[in-house]
């Protein structure tokens, strides 16, 4: 069936299953390959997208769902050329190894940041307790968000 | 792994979500916020043909508070609950459940009526619904029925509720001022399941506890009231050796079965840790 939704700013149309997740359908119909599919069932987080702005796993809803909603992939967290300041802090503070988590780590990142630009390690550690890493041993990641928190209030949106 | 295949429906009001549920003899399932149906799907324990998304009957999305309780209609996430400062006053113990629920992503979009549907034994909303005396209000073709939280579950994900019934709405009791409750989970990780869980409420008179309320989830095939705890409770000062009783009572209440994640022995001592956690809290 017929789906229609925006993308990263742009409009998208794509004809897909029910059966379809949007996660399967930004990497296969969309080409954005940098949503990851780790678990394919709720647990690992890599896969997580911003719906109209809220930080959600992409595996569990299904592509037909996100009818008439603002989509935002990890794709649309980067700029053309150099790092946002997210993506800085990540790479300063070495909180990425195999990457494969990463996607997910900064989109549920920058959710929080947008909404909680205050929040502490113990809720940065809550929030990301929802995403799995199997290299870094998640302190770098803690300290990537913490300090990436700065370019969120100054009032920028950190992307 | 990928879903099985299925038909997808979005209509836009309660009769016509009910009508097509009850057109397909109990091959259709509802989709509220798909946090657990979807891994369902994915696991390929359900198959449904037909998913009935509920995501457009705006009327399920609202929590009202007035003198005769709290009511949530059932597509409020669990984000709603968090967000909603009223709540920390009308119903201090449901935010303090709500924040034991799942990981921030499934805060998104996970509902209250799906969790109910859903029926998982460890999870907090079930819990919370027995231990309140709640009342799930659910539609089908034959009209709108209203149950008690204490004949909904069943079994293991197995509730009530029709092939053609849809939850609407969530009713908790009003909550009464100075008001004494804690809300304790051991999970290995904040936001997976409850090994186990104990939440209660009680009102004073004189400095005695009265109207006992005490739940647990995570140790049965449902989530269990507690009646020997509430007991041990009823008419007493809650001190440390009323606390140290309403423990051994709780855990002797329950005989969990062994599984991968815990042993049916360290269950039944946890839960009495966890009542035991609870009252400190509410006696603090």
């Amino acid at each position: 069936m017929p789906v229609t939704f925006e993308v990263n700013g742009k409009p998208v149309s794509v004809e897909v299953e029910p059966r379809l997740t949007l996660a399967d359908c930004l990497r296969h119909h969309l080409r954005l390959t940098g949503t990851h599919v780790g678990c394919e069932h709720g647990i690992c987080g890599s896969c997580t997208v911003l719906v109209d702005g809220a930080a959600v796993r992409s595996c569990l809803i299904l592509a037909v769902q996100a009818e008439d909603t603002k989509v935002v992939t990890v794709e649309g967290l980067s700029r053309d050329e150099g790092l946002t300041p997210l993506q800085a802090s990540f790479r300063k503070h070495h909180a990425l190894q195999c990457g494969f988590c990463t996607p997910g780590m900064i989109t549920t990142a920058h959710a929080l940041l947008s909404e909680e630009p205050d929040c502490d390690a113990d809720r940065v550690r809550e929030v990301l307790s929802g995403n799995l890493c199997r290299c870094t041993g998640y302190i770098p990641i803690i300290e990537a968000v913490l300090e990436a928190r700065a370019a969120y209030k100054r009032g920028g949106n950190g992307a | 792994m990928k879903l099985p295949p299925f038909e997808y429906a979005c209509p836009t009001t309660v009769a016509e979500a009910v009508a097509l549920l009850a057109s397909h003899d109990g091959e259709a399932k509802p989709l509220a916020g798909g946090q657990s149906l979807v891994p369902m799907l994915a696991f390929r324990i359900a198959s449904p043909a037909l998913l009935v998304d509920l995501r457009k009957l705006a009327e399920l999305r609202q929590i009202k508070i007035g003198q005769d309780g709290v009511s949530l209609g059932a597509m409020v996430r669990w984000r709603d609950i968090l967000d909603d400062e009223r709540l920390a006053k009308a119903h201090p113990l449901l935010v303090a459940a709500v924040e034991h629920v799942a990981h921030y992503q499934i805060r998104n979009r996970g509902t209250v009526g799906g969790s109910l549907a859903h029926a998982d034994p460890a999870a907090e909303l079930p819990g919370m619904v027995i231990t309140c005396d709640a009342k799930i209000v659910a539609v089908g073709k034959s009209g709108t029925r209203t149950i008690d939280a204490a004949s909904f579950f069943q079994g293991p994900l197995i509730t009530a509720l029709k092939p053609d019934e849809i939850i609407s709405e969530i009713r908790f009791p009003a909550w009464q001022a100075k008001r004494r409750f804690g809300f304790e989970e051991f999970a290995r990780r904040r936001g997976d399941f409850a090994l186990a869980a104990a939440m209660l409420f009680y009102d004073e008179d004189g400095g005695k506890a009265r109207n006992a309320h005490v739940g647990a989830i995570g140790v049965a095939d449902r989530p269990l009231r507690l009646p020997a705890v509430e007991q041990v409770l009823n008419g007493k000062a809650v001190d440390e050796a009323v606390i140290a009783e309403a423990d051994a009572a709780a855990s002797a209440s329950v005989d969990p079965a062994d599984d991968i994640h815990a042993s049916g022995a360290y269950r039944k001592a946890l839960v009495g840790v966890m009542v035991e956690r609870a009252l400190r809290r509410a006696a603090a």
